[in-house]
């Protein structure tokens, strides 16, 4: 009887609110599903690999969605924050985790990971976001490269004397006998104790879901999409247009450093060349599939995706190409004017036979 | 000293003088209209005044503040809002959050109050959605606050974008061609509506039209362009019986 | 000397940016797409010429000859099938289709050909030259590319303006619909923009992997996203602007490699591509947008 009454009373409550608490259900549901499968020793080994990454790509494309979705900019760079993010937390991680109690140490990293990316989108922000449309999105592809290349290059060491910083080599770092080596180059960080774990990559996921959910459905997440849908009516009432587009920006490169940090501290070894343009590029994948601006879709398009390959291990060697040829058709699908109206055409026949059942459009995003 | 003073205002593309030697004098309260055959430079004025446009010579003074060549934001906030002539709306959001954004500079919280819905953000979206509501209701759009901005019929959404300007809390108000697509009924309503806004808010407003019917009847003072320039000032009589305007309107000599 | 000899061969890199970046203006400018495939196509091309040449001993003129067929082939299907559909669709969702075709061309290579790098025999088949007593060489490869390059981007320049089809392409560029009014085939054009396109892909391509005698699924990623760079450099949409900024982006890198560092070089031709940007947002030879409110 209770539970009858929750369900009617649910069908009045504000929609948002009701949007926002099925999408922490599904993390939250997902969180036990996995917890009780793993505990009886259902969970694939294939599987539990996943999962960090899984809770960093969810991660990315929600904070992703964010500029792509909300605030209309294509990024092509978004890798490159997560980069930055990995780099700064786990060099702080390799230098504490063992002079700070595990959890400051870990809580600290993820902290300075998301802190040091923000400073970067700031600074990349300013140039980047006077431009528009394809010229931003290929300078954002440039900072990505950039970053990658740089830290690719990077010598970093410490001995008595202090930091060694170097962009040729080992040997140039000129260090005393007791040195120690903590970034090689294109060999990156080694030796990290990890330190993720599927617990603290739902916290992220959630912490993520909750900064953002809040932020969109606030008068700073209105001005922002204000900018998306008309940039010009957004400025005519006084809308400050430069503000929020870097708030934007920088709350997503934040999150996405963070994001870099859960997955830098799943693996022993960090090397810069993981976070090219392709991982920029699936994670837009992530964002365009799951629905600009919808958030639930960009949780499901980052899991479904992630988990796609190890699926289509039973076809082996193609499961790429199975892949790429899946993404082509989805895109089809949802995106061509054709299938569109031919969906509605369908839904409005199943509509037909259940007469009572259609509902209005209303409201946004969720 | 008049609300708005415009004075030599011109601004040239190129070697394209779009506007020149404009003088307008608009005072609290008026209902100033604008017109002048297609291409006259009407809407190039209206983005000069609201900072679209920077003007290549003249001044702007609205209420004693110099606004000339100032960004859309600072003159936004020192009291001007505009409608436009293809209807911009936020169509990916909601009416009700159309004009919310209005008031954006007026009920303001951060973005921390946002993300940890304090109590100061309680208050303050109370307060946004009571003032919004009431600007809708005068439009006669309280029933669609929830609905698309984009889903609604065509007449409802130029006056949308009346709300959505009224909310910035305007001292001068410019409509660009307001009854555009309208029919005569509707146009009749929306003169009382106009009457009705200038009255209950007590600002000024400038208006774009080339329904001829509209201005004369609602416009105390018309300012008539044609290639830039002003070729005629006065009353709706004056104007209408100026021997220039009609040859501007007719394309004779 | 030194200087001249790293000067030529960054001119001969950036031909084989030039030319890649036209068949990625050229598609811009009409399709209004950025197409993220384009690269994989010059990897296509390379290994049909490659695979023409030692497994069926064609000679290489030949073979270059079959790459341009079958690229301009691929090139058009890809569009009637992946492009084409999401014309009216919303421009990111044709950028994810074109990332979808990149996967979907390396992942075919890399199951045909496999995943380890295969040696490319250079079809070219002039021999270097030696210039102040032995103290400049440039290799053939160098020449045919540069000699190659200056005769696309002439011949390019020629069909777009003298040619009824080429004007048709910049009256499709300039407004697909007033195009259609006059009685232009839109679709026809379009598809002729991919072919074109395509055909110097596969050009090159085999300029490429001569140079860099080495081939796998992934050669012609970094080259089209750095013809992609010089596209945009040069003002995208614009067909003097790819020459230019193909050519100036292949004299930076290689400058860069040899005088700055090797590893950084990438960092650099993009950090003067974003300064370029921040003080001409369109670009060197770009047109300028002005927006109407």
């Amino acid at each position: 009887m209770k539970n009858m009454k929750v369900f009617a009373n649910w069908k009045k409550l504000d929609k948002n609110f009701r949007e926002k608490t099925v999408n922490y259900g599904i993390v939250l549901v997902a969180f036990l599903v996995i917890q009780i499968l793993s505990a009886t020793g259902n969970l694939k080994n294939s599987i539990s690999g996943q999962l960090v990454p899984i809770c960093t790509y969810v991660v990315m494309a929600i904070s992703l969605n964010l500029v792509v979705g909300f605030l209309g900019e294509l990024s092509l760079g978004h890798a490159g924050f997560m980069s930055l993010g990995a780099f700064s937390g786990t060099l702080f991680w390799v230098l504490n985790c063992e002079t700070l109690p595990r959890p400051v140490a870990l809580i600290a990293a993820f902290l300075i990971g998301g802190v040091v990316a923000g400073i970067f989108g700031f600074i990349i922000g300013i140039p980047v976001l006077r431009l528009r449309g394809d010229y931003l999105a290929i300078v954002t592809l440039a900072f990505g490269e950039i970053i990658k290349t740089v830290l690719n290059a990077l010598y970093l060491g410490l001995d008595s004397n202090g930091f060694h910083l170097s962009m040729k080599d080992t040997m140039s770092l000129g260090m005393e006998a007791d040195g120690k080596v903590l970034i090689n180059g294109a060999i990156g960080i080694t030796g990290i104790s990890k330190a993720s774990s599927f617990v603290i990559g739902i916290v992220l996921v959630l912490i993520t879901l909750f900064v953002v959910m809040n932020l969109v459905d606030s008068r700073a997440g209105r001005a922002i999409k204000s900018i998306r849908d008309n940039r010009i009516a957004a400025e005519s009432i006084g809308i400050p247009i430069t503000k929020y587009k870097m708030m934007a920006f920088i709350t997503s490169a934040v999150l996405a450093g963070m994001a870099g940090v859960l997955y830098a501290l799943n693996y022993s070894t960090l090397v810069a060349k993981k976070f090219d343009y392709n991982t920029s590029i699936l994670v837009l994948v992530f964002v365009v599939l799951g629905g600009m601006g919808n958030i639930r879709g960009s949780i499901i398009a980052a899991t479904v995706l992630t988990i796609l390959p190890e699926l289509l291990r039973s076809v082996a060697d193609y499961r790429m190409l199975v892949y790429a040829i899946l993404l082509i058709a989805m895109m089809i699908f949802t995106q061509s004017p054709k299938a569109i109206a031919w969906r509605a055409v369908m839904v409005e026949k199943i509509k037909a036979r259940r007469p009572g059942k259609g509902k209005m459009k209303q409201g946004e995003e969720g | 000293m008049a609300l708005l003073e415009v004075r030599n205002l011109g601004i040239a593309f190129g070697g394209l003088q779009a506007v020149s030697q404009l003088d307008m004098t608009i005072e609290t309260g008026h209902l100033y209209g604008l017109i002048g055959p297609n291409g006259a430079g009407k809407t190039t004025a209206f983005n000069m005044l609201t900072g679209m446009y920077t003007p290549t010579e003249g001044n702007i003074t609205l209420d004693g503040v110099d606004i000339t060549g100032k960004t859309p934001e600072f003159i936004s906030k020192h009291g001007v809002a505009r409608t436009f002539q293809n209807i911009r709306l936020f169509d990916g959001l909601s009416v009700l959050d159309n004009v919310k954004l209005g008031l954006h500079n007026q009920m303001k919280y951060s973005m921390w109050d946002g993300i940890f819905r304090t109590p100061k953000y309680r208050v303050k979206e109370a307060e946004m959605n009571h003032q919004a509501m009431k600007l809708l209701k005068i439009f006669d759009l309280d029933k669609e606050a929830n609905l698309l901005a984009s889903s609604l019929p065509y007449g409802k959404q130029r006056k949308l974008e009346i709300a959505r300007a009224l909310a910035t809390n305007p001292k001068l108000l410019l409509l660009d061609e307001p009854a555009a697509g309208m029919n005569p009924q509707e146009t009749d309503e929306l003169m009382k509506t106009v009457r009705f806004v200038r009255d209950e808010f007590g600002i000024a407003i400038l208006l774009i039209e080339h329904d001829m019917n509209f201005v004369m009847g609602i416009c105390e003072e018309i300012t008539v362009l044609d290639h830039g320039q002003c070729i005629a000032h006065g009353t709706g009589k004056e104007v209408r019986n100026n021997p220039k305007v009609v040859a501007a309107y007719l394309g004779g000599e | 000397m030194q200087f001249l000899g790293f000067l030529v061969n960054g001119i001969s890199l950036g031909s084989v940016y030039a030319i890649i970046a036209l068949g990625y203006t050229m598609v811009y400018g009409i399709a209004k797409m950025l197409n993220f495939a384009h690269g994989d196509v010059i990897m296509v091309g390379g290994y049909v010429i490659s695979t023409c040449m030692t497994s069926m001993g064609m000679n290489p003129l030949l073979s270059v000859l079959v790459g341009m067929v079958a690229c301009t082939i691929l090139g058009i299907t890809v569009e009637r099938v992946a492009y084409k559909p999401l014309r009216e669709a919303p421009s990111l969702a044709v950028l994810i289709t074109a990332i979808g075709v990149s996967y979907l061309l390396q992942n075919a290579a890399l199951l045909i050909f496999g995943s380890a790098t295969k040696s490319f025999n250079s079809v070219v088949g002039v021999k270097p030259i030696t210039l102040f007593d032995g103290a400049l060489t440039i290799t053939g490869e160098a020449l045919v590319t540069i000699v190659v390059g200056v005769v696309v981007m002439i011949g390019l320049t020629l069909f777009v303006n003298r040619t009824k089809m080429g004007h048709a392409m910049l009256a499709v560029s300039e407004d697909k619909g007033a195009a259609q009014l006059m009685g232009i085939d839109v679709n026809a054009t379009i598809s002729l923009t991919f072919a074109i396109g395509s055909g110097l892909a596969a050009v090159a391509g085999a300029l490429l992997c001569s140079s860099y005698p080495s081939l796998s699924p992934t050669t012609g990623a970094m080259p089209g996203i750095k013809a992609f760079v010089a596209a945009v450099f040069g003002g995208i949409g614009s067909i003097p602007g790819a020459m230019l900024g193909g050519i100036l982006l292949g004299i930076i890198e290689n400058l860069s490699k040899a005088y700055i560092s090797t590893q950084l070089s990438d960092a650099i031709v993009f950090g003067v591509l974003i300064v370029v940007l921040l003080v001409k947002p369109t670009g060197l030879l770009g047109k300028k947008i002005s927006e109407k409110v």
